[in-house]
C-alpha cells in the first residue's frame, strides 16, 4: 500500500515537471484598423505571439528598440511571430503607421 | 456642349483617383493647376522677375496596391502619366512626394519607374514610409534615387532662381511618433539655407506634412518646427507633400502648406473615420469626389490660395 502511494506520488512530481517544460500556449495578436488588438498582452515567458494581419495595408510589429524584434511588412493576412524567452516589459509598434503601439508584458513563470 | 465620352470617363476615374498636380512658379510664388485645368490651357500667372516656368508633383502612386477601391494603382498611374504627356507645354521636372511602392518590392519600383519614364520628363523623388520596407530599410530606394543626395536622401538644387529642398520625413520613425526629420538632417537644412538671400522663394517637397494635420494618425512630424523656424525669414515658402492623399492647405506667414492627391487611392478626411485606411469609395459615389483645382495666382510675397472645387 505505502508503496503504491509512493509510485502515484511520484507520478504527480513527474506531470509537474513535464508541464513546467512545455510551452505556454500559444497568443495571437489581430492587427485591424490602425489597431493591435491586445494594448498590453500580458503572457508567461515562452510563449509564443503570432501576429496576423487582418487590415487592407500593410502593418510591421516592432520592438521600440528596433532590435529585439522586427517583423517584415506584414500584407493582409500575412503573419509573424514571435517567442518571448524573456520576462520583461517589450513595448512595440508599427515602423510604418508608428502612431500604433502597444506593449507585451512577459512574466517569470 | 459635347463631350468626348471616352474623355469623360477618363476625367471620372481619374478625380477620384487624383492626377497630378502642375505647379507654376511667378513671380516667387507657386500655385496650382489641375492637369485637367493645364491641358484645357487656363493656367494664369507666369510674369514676375523669376524666369517663368512649371514643374509638377505627382505622388502615393503606391505601384502594388490592388485592393479596394484600386484594383490596380498601376492603372491609375499610367492614366496619371498620360495627361503629363498630353500636356501643351511639357513641365520642367516632375518632382514625386513618396510612397513610390506599396511595398519597397523591386518590381513595383521598376514598374513605377517604366510608368513615369513614359513622360520623358526628369523626376525628383523622396521617399514615403512604404519605401522604406525592404531589408535594407530605405536602401533600395536610395540606390534607385538618391545618387547625389546627402545623408539618409536628402538634397536641394536650383532651378531659374527658385531653391527646390527635398527632405526626408520618413526615415527611423519612432513609436508614437509621426514624421521625422532628425537632427543630422536638420543641421543640414540650416547649412543649406544658411547663406541664402530672404527673396530666394524656396520649395520644400516631403512626404509626410510638416505640419500637424492630424496627429492621432500620424499626419505631421515631429521635429518640423525646427525646418520652420530655418524657413521662416524667407518671403515665399512652399512646402510640398503628400501621404495624406487629399488636398488639404495651410498658410502661416510667409510659408504655405500644400497636401497632395495620390494617384492611388483616395484617404478619408482627418478624424472622419475609425482609422486612415483607404477610402473604399463606390464608382457610383466617385463623382462628388470629382474635382477641378483652381487657383488665385498670389503676386509678391503673399500666399497663394489654393481651392479644389468638386464637379458635382
Amino acid at each position: 500500500m505505502f508503496k503504491l502511494i509512493a509510485s502515484s506520488l511520484g507520478g504527480v512530481v513527474l506531470a509537474v515537471a513535464l508541464s513546467a517544460h512545455a510551452a505556454p500556449a500559444p497568443v495571437t495578436i489581430k492587427i485591424d484598423n490602425f489597431t493591435f488588438n491586445s494594448p498590453a498582452l500580458v503572457i508567461p515567458v515562452g510563449t509564443t505571439v503570432t501576429w496576423v494581419n487582418e487590415d487592407d495595408v500593410p502593418h510591421t510589429a516592432v520592438s521600440d528598440d528596433h532590435k529585439t524584434f522586427r517583423s517584415k511588412p506584414l500584407d493582409t493576412e500575412d503573419r509573424y511571430s514571435f517567442t518571448f524567452n524573456s520576462p520583461g516589459e517589450y513595448p512595440y509598434f508599427c515602423s510604418i503607421h508608428p502612431h500604433m503601439t502597444a506593449k507585451i508584458v512577459v512574466k517569470a513563470s | 456642349m459635347t463631350e468626348d465620352p471616352h474623355r469623360r470617363r477618363f476625367l471620372e476615374c481619374m478625380a477620384w483617383a487624383g492626377t497630378g498636380v502642375l505647379w507654376t512658379v511667378s513671380g516667387g510664388v507657386a500655385a496650382s493647376v489641375s492637369l485637367d485645368q493645364a491641358l484645357a490651357g487656363t493656367r494664369r500667372g507666369a510674369r514676375g522677375a523669376i524666369k517663368p516656368f512649371t514643374f509638377l508633383q505627382v505622388s502615393d502612386s503606391h505601384i502594388g496596391f490592388n485592393k479596394p477601391p484600386n484594383p490596380d494603382a498601376r492603372a491609375t498611374f499610367r492614366e496619371a502619366v498620360a495627361k503629363i504627356q498630353a500636356m501643351p507645354a511639357k513641365p520642367d521636372f516632375i518632382i514625386h512626394t513618396g510612397d513610390v511602392s506599396q511595398l519597397s518590392k523591386p518590381e513595383e519600383f521598376d514598374d513605377a519607374d517604366q510608368i513615369l519614364g513614359e513622360a520623358g520628363i526628369t523626376t525628383f523623388h523622396v521617399p514615403g514610409e512604404h519605401d522604406m520596407l525592404d531589408e535594407g530599410q530605405g536602401k533600395a530606394f536610395l540606390d534607385r534615387y538618391g545618387k547625389g543626395a546627402l545623408g539618409d536622401g536628402w538634397y536641394s538644387f536650383d532651378h531659374s532662381g527658385v531653391h527646390f529642398v527635398g527632405l526626408i520625413t520618413v526615415k527611423d520613425l519612432k513609436a508614437g511618433g509621426s514624421g521625422h526629420l532628425g537632427d543630422d538632417q536638420l543641421a543640414w537644412l540650416k547649412a543649406d539655407l544658411g547663406g541664402r538671400s530672404a527673396s530666394q522663394p524656396i520649395v520644400v517637397f516631403t512626404h509626410i506634412p510638416l505640419w500637424a494635420v492630424y496627429p492621432a494618425w500620424g499626419w505631421g512630424t515631429d521635429d518640423s518646427e525646427q525646418a520652420m523656424a530655418l524657413l521662416r525669414r524667407f518671403g515665399s515658402v512652399t512646402v510640398l507633400n503628400g501621404h495624406i492623399h487629399q488636398v488639404l492647405q495651410k498658410v502661416e506667414g510667409n510659408i504655405s502648406f500644400h497636401t497632395a492627391r495620390s494617384t492611388a487611392f483616395p484617404q478619408p478626411a482627418p478624424g472622419s473615420a475609425p482609422s486612415p485606411g483607404p477610402l473604399k469609395v463606390a464608382a457610383d459615389q466617385l463623382r462628388p469626389s470629382l474635382g477641378i483645382r483652381t487657383i488665385n495666382v498670389v503676386r509678391g510675397r503673399q500666399p497663394l490660395a489654393l481651392i479644389d472645387t468638386p464637379l458635382a
